[in-house]
């Protein structure tokens, strides 16, 4: 540390508090469950499959928490035979 | 009534063994019967920090798998009598432990003790989970440091949602001890100071335990802090917790700002 630097400490304490508050509201608007997309993925596959075959490759879900609103995007294709009956 | 208290933090290193030999020490010097459990299995050290690590026979693991008495397993503190130890296996990994398995034990051991308390392992694997899932209150560990408060955060969501109390719809009681607090580092700013970590964890506070030397001291003699230097401000920290814990409403004691030897020279206190 220069002999400025040791009076002109660095006041970091309020960048940790801030990061935090930012980062926590990130992770707890998943619920605690990081692994909420994935058990979404199962269960609406389940869901599918007990009406019509589906490819497990087809059904995507996402989950993006942003600062006002977070997305739950879910896309599922279905296979063209059935689709057209 | 007894209890069972988990001492959790997620983040490794931040004094959960510590605190596990220093709130049980000081609960059983107020006459209550103690068992601290050592839940780390493969990486035992609670026997090391309570000075009982050449007295190890069985463990947790041999009580639980049925190859000895939970009688045999424990140990019983030369310090203070009514302190018992129950030691992890050194040698078994995390998966010798089973739900039903460590289930039995913790009954069997609330009806012979006051309180239980289990000291997790880090992590938020199995052997973390198994020390919390039958808790009735938890002690969450943390230093005012990023990494460790947001492990703090997690571990407070499994808290509410992995533990039998959370399950049947009761309220997990959780308190925070913040350790390793440096008052003069926090007046300068260097530090997140009490009430920042508090507004992010939102949990009542069940005290303050200053960084100090005397953690290693006692650590190296094998004593809990507690019973090692009762007069030392960390012991008069875990003593005063361990007094909330038993239902007393006694004002926090803030921990002094340390003073260097300029503010010794002129009496000059942190700003």
């Amino acid at each position: 540390m220069s002999f400025l630097g040791f009076f002109t400490r660095s006041r970091s304490a309020p960048a940790a508090r801030d990061r935090l508050k930012v980062l926590l509201a990130h992770e707890r608007a998943l619920g605690g469950d990081r692994n909420l997309a994935a058990v979404l993925q199962q269960e609406i596959l389940a869901a599918i499959a007990k009406h019509m075959p589906i490819d497990p490759d087809k059904v995507v879900v996402k989950l993006d928490s942003g600062d006002l609103v977070s997305i739950l995007e879910i896309d599922v294709e279905v296979p063209l035979v059935l689709a057209s009956t | 009534m007894s209890k069972v208290m988990v001492v959790t933090s997620g983040k490794g290193g931040v004094g959960k063994t510590t605190t596990s030999a220093a709130l049980g020490a000081a609960l059983a010097q107020a006459g209550q019967s103690v068992v601290v459990v050592d839940f780390d299995v493969g990486l035992r050290n609670l026997d090391l920090v309570m000075g009982a690590e050449r007295r190890v026979v069985f463990d947790l693991v041999n009580v639980v798998q049925g190859d000895a008495k939970l009688t045999q397993a424990l140990i019983r503190d030369k310090r203070c009598e009514t302190l018992w130890l129950l030691p992890a296996s050194q040698t078994r990994d995390k998966d010798a432990l089973t739900e039903a398995g460590v289930g039995r034990v913790i009954d069997e051991l609330r009806a012979r003790c006051d309180w239980v308390i289990c000291d997790s392992p880090a992590g938020i694997e199995k052997g973390a989970t198994l020390a919390m899932r039958f808790a009735d209150l938890a002690v969450v560990v943390a230093n005012p440091e990023v990494s460790s408060v947001r492990d703090a955060d997690r571990i407070i969501g499994l808290l509410d949602a992995k533990t039998r109390a959370a399950e049947g719809e009761q309220t997990l009681e959780k308190h925070l001890l913040l350790t390793r607090y440096d008052a003069a580092r926090a007046a300068r700013g260097e530090m997140m100071k009490i009430d920042d970590v508090l507004e992010i964890l939102a949990i009542p506070l069940l005290g303050v335990v200053a960084e100090s030397p005397d953690v290693l001291t006692a650590s190296n003699l094998g004593a809990p802090v507690t019973l090692h230097n009762p007069a030392s401000p960390v012991a008069r920290a875990y003593v005063e917790a361990s007094r909330r814990l038993l239902g007393e409403d006694i004002p926090l004691t803030l921990p002094e700002p340390r003073r260097g030897l300029i503010g010794r020279l002129f009496g000059r206190r942190a700003a």
